[in-house]
């Protein structure tokens, strides 16, 4: 009997579904490989399904988007019991993603945002004795292991078809890799970086650059010509594919196993070249960072020390 | 609290019987941490590190809470303090298992000393680690040694002759077999670390080769200048020199040397070398030298590079340059030395004698628009001078001041012999320096005189600017290469201005006299005797043990990505060929600063590892 695998999308945008798509004929392989039991993107299964599975009967559920409301807890909860592996599957499983910069808002002030005072959804809906409700919006984006254990993070945003590949072939291999373990290379993406060398060893900026204001030369690394690339802080897997397609790293690998808070050493990466001594130079160096939080948080908001603005 | 096994309270731990209480509970409870909440680290760390260590423990299982700095000095609400200091201790409790046992390094510490600058206080350290038998390097960067002291006549307080007292030094360095004596040099590089510092030096041609010059001078006679046309530096320019020279008779070394900007030969390569002819078969002169790198290794280094005398044309006001009759007090030290430029003449510019002379204090000092600091010679020397031209002119001398500072040994005698000497003295701070006006060439200086609160417009016929001390233009060259701070007013910076004053954070480099901050000449010296004595403790230890608190790469980790490299403030990071980054241990003062910053998280530091930082924070955000 072939193992069984499942996947899930919880707060996402969908993109991790279109990479195992990307798989290309690799999807083939895996498709005879397993025996995939649940892909509500792909194929119609219902929630009952899953529930009716023996616990344990799943050898590996890849569960991809951030945790934001209380159907997405309560997949997340189902498919743990079901499967012996939960893989984090890309940045928002793994980190908050995204969806994560939520957390510099709550429930309320989304809400307030997207309808004004216009028409709210209700809570409950009943019609002919029937009712339906809509799960509860959490305050708070979390990752996918601040709600159940996982066992294995895919990093990426979306993860790439090499990293996926690499991890499938690890899961059905015979040598598991250490639970807890992030599926990808433990370096930075300095390390993979083709630009690398030309960093010069004593780095100072006056000024950062937004990507639309330059073109930036194809050889030389991005930070060297102003432009604020989070490669020495994200981790490698990518092969720096934004770097070899002329635009900075943004850090959705996230962090190397050493570091706790991303955006913490990401915001130390930049601020370290910065050459100003009064608060006036550094805040001119900065202007080119409109959006500190979206840009040294944009995918770990929800995994950082601190996990979101302070509510109240 | 989770992880205690024994808690003990006791009034003097620090103590010998507290220490011993400390050994005891180890022997009998097996306990295999301990954390001390008392005091101050800095105070009393060393102490029960050391305890822990006789009682077999490795001595960085210790940690201790700063109950002063952290807390008791720094809360006025006593009940919050006490809760503080619970969390500090919860946080000393969780980190302190995490720690794990770390090793004191040592490195070797070459005996051979580096003197930078040749003033009064290079030559005395110099002497000072010879007679101690240690080889010193001194490095001087003009042609002779004796910086300011050899162009003073007199020095206050007692008046000695400065030449009497300063030249036998001078010579004694020459003739010290122990000295290498490096003048119309410069310290061009400095890599290593303490003990071991390799240094390249500069020395510039005086084409002049030293082994065959004797010093007889003859070719400064047979030059085919017959009046000396050039402004001459060591006089200020007052006086004048010729193209070979030799700054003042009793330069050490003794040899001249050629100035190849005015020298006839490096012009046009078409003198008659009258110098080369009456040099002879001694052969000394060499227009064809070239520069000379030396490259020596030293253990400990000592810097002297002294001051430089404000430049007044920063004060537009006072009319230096403007009116040949205004001088700085340098220049005056020069007028009224007997081997200066008039002989010891006070004579204007045009030849006359001044009748009244107005000395102008603080001229670059405690001015919110030049330097605010004190330059604490400046009343001082203006007494000596005020003197020493009221002797040989018998003119009238009137000294303009905002404060007689005369806080030194025998000071305050000086400054009441001096007034007794009929010098007058108005309080206040002259305002302007401006011609008489009726042909005279007299000069009016306008005070407000606060004693009388009036303003006093005083006409005299020479005026002196009692000048600051300032650092020195490339002070901020010499401190980076030298890896050491300036304070804020540009002078070098001491470790610890009480308990440190001639150590700087760089170990095993000292900082004596003025390039520290102003002073006169016995605290000078005296700084230079503590800088070799200093310079003297390490090298006689011979190895000097190194905290374990560094930051190390975890090399397979690291990325290449060079951010750590630049940041060190102690030049400790290289980058390998193999493209990763290496701190070197000994240069690692652990300041943490690439620890934070390395963005992979490859480097790590010994005592401050993320997991007992974190678990400090933990301890600390714990309600009890
Ligand atoms: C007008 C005047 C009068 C004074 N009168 C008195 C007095 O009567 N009594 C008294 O006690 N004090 C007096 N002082 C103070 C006295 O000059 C200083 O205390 C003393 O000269 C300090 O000596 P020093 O060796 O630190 O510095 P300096 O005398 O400045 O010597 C520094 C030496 O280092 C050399 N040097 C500088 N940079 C470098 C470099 N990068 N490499 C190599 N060599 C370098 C210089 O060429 C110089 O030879 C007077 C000061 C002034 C300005
Ligand atoms: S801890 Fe400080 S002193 Fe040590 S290598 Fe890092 S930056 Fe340099
Ligand atoms: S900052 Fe870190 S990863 Fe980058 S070169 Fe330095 S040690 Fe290596």
């Amino acid at each position: 009997m072939k193992p069984k695998v499942a996947f899930y999308w919880c707060a996402s945008c969908g993109g991790c579904e279109e990479a195992v798509v990307d798989l290309d004929e690799e999807i083939l392989n895996v498709v005879n490989a397993v025996d995939i039991v649940f892909w509500p993107v792909a194929l119609d299964f219902k929630r009952r399904d899953v529930e009716a599975m023996p616990d344990g009967s799943i050898l590996a559920s890849f569960i991809n988007g951030a945790i934001r409301n209380s159907e997405q807890r309560e997949m997340a909860e189902t498919l743990r019991a079901k499967s012996q592996v939960v893989v984090a599957f890309g940045s928002c499983a793994q980190l908050g993603g995204i969806p994560g910069l939520a957390n510099l808002f709550d429930a309320k002030e989304i809400l307030q945002e997207v309808y004004g005072d216009g028409v709210r959804p209700q809570m409950v809906h009943r019609e002919n004795g029937h009712s339906l409700s809509l799960p509860e919006f959490f305050d708070t984006v979390l990752a996918l292991d601040r709600v159940i254990g996982v066992d294995y993070y895919l990093p990426g945003c979306p993860p790439t078809p090499k990293i996926i590949a690499g991890a499938l072939h690890a899961l059905l291999g015979a040598d598991l890799p250490p639970k807890g373990a992030v599926l990808a290379p433990d370096h930075a993406l300095c390390e993979q970086c083709p630009r690398k060398d030309t960093r010069p060893e004593k780095l100072v900026l006056k000024e950062f650059k937004r990507p639309h204001q330059m073109i930036a030369d194809q050889q030389t690394c991005l930070l060297a010509q102003g432009l604020a690339c989070l490669g020495p802080g994200t981790r490698a897997g990518c092969e720096a594919l934004c770097p070899q397609g002329n635009m900075p790293c943004t850090g959705c690998f996230g962090p190397t196993s050493r570091v706790r808070d991303f955006g913490a050493k990401a915001l130390s990466a930049i601020a370290s070249v910065i050459d100003g001594n009064t608060e006036a130079e550094i805040a001119r160096a900065l202007d080119a960072v409109p959006d500190p939080a979206g840009t040294f948080y944009r995918y770990s908001l929800p995994s950082s020390l601190l996990g979101r603005r302070r509510m109240g | 609290m989770p992880g205690v096994a024994l808690a003990r309270e006791y009034k003097y731990m620090c103590s010998d019987p507290g220490q011993e209480l400390i050994r005891q509970d180890i022997r009998d409870h097996g306990l295999d941490r301990i954390v001390v909440a008392a005091c101050s680290p800095h105070l009393h760390e060393k102490t029960f590190r050391h305890a822990v260590a006789e009682a077999g423990l490795n001595p960085y299982y210790f940690h201790m809470v700063n109950l002063r700095e952290h807390d008791s000095w720094v809360h006025a609400d006593k009940p919050a303090a006490a809760a503080k200091a619970m969390d500090l201790i919860r946080a000393a409790v969780r980190r302190v298992r995490w720690h794990v046992p770390l090793e004191r390094r040592q490195a070797p510490i070459h005996a051979n000393a580096l003197v930078v600058g040749g003033g009064i206080a290079g030559i005395d350290a110099a002497l000072t680690l010879a007679s101690a038998g240690k080889h010193v390097y001194l490095v001087e960067r003009e042609p002779t040694i004796g910086g300011h002291m050899a162009q003073f006549d007199k020095t206050f307080p007692t008046l000695d002759c400065a030449a009497c007292i300063l030249t036998p030094k001078m010579t004694a360095v020459k003739s010290n077999p122990n000295i290498t004596l490096w003048s119309y040099s410069e310290v061009r590089r400095v890599e290593g670390y303490v003990g071991n510092y390799d240094v390249e030096i500069r020395r510039k041609p005086r084409y002049i080769i030293e082994d065959l010059c004797v010093g007889c001078l003859e070719c400064i006679q047979a030059c085919v200048f017959k009046q000396a046309k050039v402004p001459d530096e060591f006089n200020l320019g007052l006086g004048k020199r010729k193209p070979v020279y030799i700054p003042f008779p009793q330069a050490v070394p003794q040899l001249v040397v050629i100035d190849p900007e005015t020298c006839i030969e490096f012009k046009s390569g078409k003198c008659k070398k009258t110098c080369v002819e009456v040099c002879a078969e001694r052969n000394a002169i060499d227009f064809k030298q070239k520069e000379k790198i030396e490259n020596i290794r030293v253990g400990t280094i000592i810097l002297a590079t002294g001051f430089e005398t404000f430049d007044p044309v920063r004060v537009p006001y006072y009319g230096y340059g403007l009116y040949p009759n205004v001088y700085t007090s340098l220049e005056v030290e020069r007028l009224v030395n007997a081997s200066g430029p008039t002989g010891g003449e006070i004579v204007l510019r045009d030849g006359r004698k001044p009748a009244t002379v107005g000395i102008v204090h603080c001229v670059g000092s405690r001015d919110v628009n030049t330097n605010r600091y004190c330059s604490r010679v400046c009343c001082m020397y203006s007494l000596k001078l005020a003197h020493l031209i009221k002797e040989k002119t018998g003119a009238e001398v009137i000294e303009f001041y905002i404060d007689m500072r005369a806080p030194g040994k025998a000071f305050e005698e000086f400054y009441n012999r001096v007034a007794e000497e009929g010098v007058s003295f108005v309080r206040g701070k002259v305002a302007d320096i401006y011609p008489a006006g009726n042909g005279d060439g007299r000069l009016i200086l306008q005070a407000e005189d606060t004693l009388l609160g009036m303003v006093r417009k005083i006409p005299v016929d020479m005026v002196v600017l009692s000048v600051g001390l300032e650092p020195r233009p490339d002070a901020n060259d010499v401190r980076r290469l030298f890896n050491i701070g300036c304070s804020g007013d540009g002078f070098f910076l001491e470790r610890h201005p009480k308990l440190a004053p001639v150590s700087t954070f760089a170990d095993g480099i000292f900082v004596a006299g003025c390039c520290q901050g102003p002073k006169d000449i016995p605290d000078t010296v005296a700084q230079s005797g503590a800088a070799a004595a200093q310079a003297l403790a390490l090298i006689d230890a011979g190895v000097i043990e190194l905290e374990p608190n560094t930051a190390y790469v975890t090399e397979d980790a690291c990325c290449g990505c060079k951010t750590c490299i630049p940041l060190c403030p102690y030049s400790a990071i290289s980058f390998l060929e193999e493209k990763k980054a290496r701190i070197n241990e000994v240069l690692c003062k652990g300041c943490g600063t690439c620890v934070a910053a390395c963005p992979s998280g490859s480097i790590r530091q010994n005592l401050f590892e993320d997991q007992q930082i974190f678990e400090e924070i933990g301890g600390i955000l714990t309600y009890a």
